[in-house]
C-alpha cells in the first residue's frame, strides 16, 4: 500500500532525506505536545521560547533548501537569496502592521507608527492591500517572483553566468538594503517593521500562536523538500543538472536553457520568500539588516557544510550552524565570523559529513573549554576559545573516515551531552557575571 | 519557432545546408574568411584541414553559437540560421557533436540518452513527462547499437574518452537530427573503434545529411565521400579524397607536414 503513494516514490532512492523528514515531523508532533502537555520543570519539557528558535532555524532550513534548488542542481549560485527572503518577509510585516490598527503609539488607526512620525497624511499606494491577510499571501510569493522573473530574464537571456551572476545578485540585494533604509521608501527605513499585535486574530506572543507557526514552518519545509524532490527527479530536474554541467551541450539538444533557469530561479524566490513570511512573525521585527550580503553569503556556507545538490543537507546545514551560531553569538560574538569562515575553508576542502559533527562538536568543546574556565574562576579567552572550536572542526573533518568507522554511534551521543552542558554552563557563567 | 513551411512537401530542397561568403572575426584574425559551402539533402561530407583552420567555428556558425560577421547561412533554402540561437537551430533538426567529448557527466548513459531523445523539450512536457516503452526500447537499441549496454546504468563521468565519444554519437543520433555536424569523432578510439565509426556514420547518412571533421586519413578513406579542405577560413580544395589529395596547394598546407 505504502509503495503506491507519491511520498513513498519522491523518497525512494533518498535514505538520508528520509531521516531528515521524519525527524521534522517527529519535531513537528512532539515539540509542541511536550511544550503543552509536560510540566515546564520536567527535564524533556520545551519552552516557548525554544519553540520559537526552532521555528526560526526551520525558516532558514526552507531559505537553504530554496538555494539548493537553483545552486546545487542548476549551478546558478545566487548571493542574493537573502533579498528574496527579505521581500517575503516584509510583505509578511506590511500585513502585522496593518493589523496592530490604533493600538500603535500614536493611536492612529490609518497609519502605522512610522508614518505618523514622519507627518505622512495618508497611506502609500503601496501599502494598500496589505490590511488583507489572503493579499499579503499572495504578494509574499508574488513579490520575490516577480523580482527574480525580472532579474533571472534579463540576466540568463544576456547569458551572464558563473561569477559575475553571483556578483551582480550580491548588487541587487546591497540596493535593496540601501533602499529599505530610507525613510522615504515608506518602509520604516532604519527601524523597519516592529511591534507587531497580532496575526489573524491571534496574540502573536501567544504560547498557541508560537505553536502554530513552528508548527508551519516544519510542514512548509517538508512541503518544499517534497516539491524539491518532485522536480529534480523528473526528468526537468536531469535537463537542470545538464544545464549545471554542460550548458552549452544542453542547448545543442534543443533546451532553451534561459526558460529552464529562469523557472528555478523564480520558484526558489518564492520559496526564499516564503519562508521569510514564516521567519517575521517568530522573530517580530523584519528590518533592512535582512538584505545585508552577508546573510546572503552566509546561506550558501549553509548549504556547502550540508553538502550542495542533496536537498536534506540544505535542511541539515542550516539548522546546524544556527544552533551553533545561537551559541557563538552568545559567548563569543566577535568570532563569529572567523568561526563561519572556518566552517567554509574546511566545508570546501573535506566536502563529508564529519564536517557537520565537526561544527556541532566545536561548539561542545568551547563550552567545555568555557566551563573549566569558570569553574576555575578565569576569564575566558575568545581566541584560545576559537582556537579550540576549529581545531575540533578540522579534526573531525580531517579524520572522519576513522571516526566513521570506530565511533559514530558514540559521537552522535555528544551534541546531548554538550547540550546539557551548554545550558549548564550558560546558566554558571550568567549567575557568576550577575 | 520559425514560421516558414521548412517541410512543405511540394518543395524540392536544393541544399540542405548553404554557407556563402561567411567571416568571422576574433580580435581582428579571420577565423573564417569568406567561406561558401553547399550541402545537398542526404549527402556526407568530410572536412578536412590543418589545426586552426576555422572548422570548429565553422560548426558553431552553423548551430548558433557563433554569430558571423558577414555572409550568409541558410538551412533548406529558406531558414536564415543566422537569426536563430542554438536551442532553435538544434531543435529544426541540426544536431551537434563537440570536438571534445561533452556529455551529462552526473547522469548514467541511459539518463544521457533519455535526455537526447527527439522531442519534450518544454518545461511542462519534462516536468510530467513519463518515458513509454517505444521510447525506452529506442534509448536500449541506441545503447546497444553504441556498445554500451553493460554500463548502462553507470556514470556517463566514468567512461573512457572514447566511450564518450560514442554517447555522444549515440545522443546526436537519438536526437534525430536532419542534419550531423560531427566534429572529430575518432579521437580517443582505437583503429577497429574508428573503422565502425565511419561505417556507422556512412549508415546514417542514407537516411540523413551528415558533415565530419576528421584528421585520421584512414577514416576519411573509409567514409568515401566528397572531401572539403579547410585553410586559413576558406576552402582551399573541393572534390574526392584522392582528387584533393593531389591537389599541391593541399600537400603544401597540409598533407604534405
Ligand atoms: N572564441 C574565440 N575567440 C578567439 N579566437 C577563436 C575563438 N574561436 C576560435 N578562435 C580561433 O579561430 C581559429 C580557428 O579555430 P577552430 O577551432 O575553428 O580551428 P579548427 O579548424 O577546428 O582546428 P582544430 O583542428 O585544432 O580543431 C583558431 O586560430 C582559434 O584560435
Ligand atoms: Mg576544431
Amino acid at each position: 500500500m505504502m509503495k503506491n503513494t507519491v511520498i513513498y516514490k519522491l523518497l525512494q532512492n533518498d535514505k538520508a532525506g528520509r531521516i531528515v523528514l521524519s525527524a521534522l515531523f517527529a519535531l513537528m508532533v512532539l515539540v509542541p505536545l511536550s511544550n503543552m502537555l509536560l510540566p515546564p520543570d520536567s527535564f524533556l519539557h520545551v519552552p516557548t521560547y525554544t519553540v520559537t528558535l526552532l521555528g526560526k532555524y526551520l525558516c532558514y532550513a526552507l531559505l537553504a533548501l530554496a538555494l539548493d534548488l537553483v545552486w546545487g542542481y542548476c549551478g546558478i549560485l545566487s548571493l542574493g537569496h537573502g533579498a528574496f527572503f527579505g521581500l517575503g518577509g516584509y510583505a509578511m510585516g506590511m500585513y502585522l502592521m496593518r493589523q496592530i490598527g490604533d493600538r500603535g503609539q500614536y493611536g492612529n488607526a490609518d497609519l502605522p507608527d512610522f508614518m505618523v512620525f514622519l507627518n505622512w497624511q495618508e497611506l502609500p499606494w503601496y501599502w494598500s492591500g496589505f490590511e488583507s491577510f489572503t493579499f499579503a499571501l499572495v504578494m509574499v510569493m508574488l513579490v520575490p517572483g516577480i523580482l527574480a522573473f525580472l532579474f533571472g530574464w534579463l540576466a540568463f537571456r544576456s547569458r551572464v553566468t558563473g561569477v559575475y551572476f553571483s556578483i551582480i545578485t550580491q548588487a541587487l540585494t546591497y540596493a535593496l538594503m540601501q533602499a529599505f533604509f530610507l525613510n522615504d521608501f515608506g518602509f520604516g527605513g532604519n527601524n523597519g517593521l516592529t511591534d507587531f499585535k497580532d496575526i489573524l486574530g491571534f496574540d502573536i506572543q501567544a504560547n498557541g500562536t508560537r505553536i502554530v507557526l513552528f508548527m508551519l514552518s516544519a510542514f512548509m519545509v517538508i512541503v518544499a523538500y517534497l516539491l524539491c524532490r518532485f522536480i529534480i527527479q523528473s526528468k526537468l530536474g536531469r535537463v537542470l543538472m545538464s544545464i549545471r554541467d554542460a550548458e552549452s551541450r544542453s542547448r545543442f539538444l534543443g533546451y532553451r536553457v534561459e526558460h529552464y533557469k529562469l523557472f528555478v530561479f523564480v520558484l526558489s524566490a518564492v520559496l526564499a520568500g516564503i519562508a521569510g513570511a514564516l521567519f517575521v512573525p517568530q522573530v517580530g521585527i523584519i528590518n533592512p539588516s535582512e538584505f545585508n550580503p552577508v546573510n546572503s553569503i552566509e546561506i550558501v556556507i549553509w548549504v556547502a557544510l550540508g553538502g550542495r545538490g542533496t536537498l536534506y543537507g540544505a535542511i541539515i546545514g542550516a539548522v546546524v550552524v544556527n544552533y551553533v551560531k545561537s551559541f557563538y553569538t552568545g559567548a563569543m560574538p566577535e568570532m563569529w565570523l572567523f568561526m563561519l569562515g572556518g566552517i567554509f575553508v574546511v566545508a570546501t576542502v573535506y566536502a563529508n559529513a564529519g564536517v557537520i559533527i565537526g561544527v556541532i562538536l566545536s561548539a561542545v568543546v568551547s563550552s567545555i573549554y568555557a566551563g573549566i574556565s569558570t569553574l576555575i574562576g578565569s576569564e575566558i579567552n575568545p581566541f584560545v576559545m576559537l582556537f579550540f572550536a576549529l581545531g575540533t572542526l578540522y579534526i573531525c573533518a580531517k579524520y572522519f573516515d576513522f571516526f566513521w568507522q570506530k565511533s559514530l554511534p558514540f559521537l552522535t551521543t555528544l551534541p546531548l551531552i554538550g547540550n546539557v552542558l551548554k545550558e549548564k554552563v550558560v546558566t554558571s557563567h550568567s549567575e557568576v557575571k550577575s | 519557432m520559425s514560421h516558414t513551411p521548412i517541410n512543405s512537401p511540394s518543395r524540392k530542397i536544393t541544399s540542405i545546408l548553404q554557407l556563402s561568403g561567411v567571416t568571422k572575426s576574433f580580435d581582428g584574425f579571420k577565423a573564417i574568411n569568406n567561406l561558401s559551402i553547399d550541402i545537398k539533402p542526404g549527402e556526407l561530407r568530410a572536412i578536412i584541414g590543418p589545426n586552426g583552420a576555422g572548422k570548429s567555428t565553422m560548426m558553431d556558425i552553423i548551430t548558433g553559437k557563433t554569430k558571423p560577421d558577414t555572409g550568409e547561412v541558410t538551412f533548406k533554402d529558406v531558414v536564415d540560421l543566422t537569426k536563430h540561437d542554438e536551442a532553435d537551430i538544434a531543435n529544426m533538426g541540426i544536431g551537434r557533436k563537440f570536438q571534445k567529448p561533452t556529455v551529462i557527466e552526473t547522469l548514467t548513459i541511459w539518463q544521457n540518452l533519455e535526455l537526447a531523445l527527439a522531442g519534450h523539450r518544454s518545461i511542462l512536457q519534462t516536468l510530467f513527462w513519463r518515458l513509454n516503452n517505444d521510447q525506452a526500447k529506442r534509448i536500449d537499441d541506441v545503447i546497444a547499437l553504441i556498445g554500451l549496454a553493460e554500463k548502462r546504468d553507470d556514470l556517463a563521468a566514468n567512461l573512457s574518452h572514447g566511450q564518450k565519444q560514442w554517447l555522444e554519437i549515440g545522443m546526436l543520433f537519438i536526437q534525430e537530427p536532419e542534419v550531423l555536424l560531427v566534429d572529430e569523432p575518432a579521437g580517443g578510439m582505437t583503429d577497429t573503434e574508428t573503422m565502425v565509426t565511419a561505417r556507422l556514420l556512412k549508415e546514417i547518412s542514407q537516411r540523413h545529411s551528415v558533415i565530419v571533421v576528421e584528421h585520421d586519413m584512414d577514416f576519411v578513406r573509409e567514409l568515401d565521400c566528397k572531401v572539403t579542405v579547410l585553410h586559413e577560413g576558406s576552402v582551399l580544395a573541393e572534390g574526392s579524397l584522392d582528387t584533393v589529395s593531389s591537389n599541391p596547394r593541399v600537400v603544401e598546407v597540409y598533407l604534405g607536414r
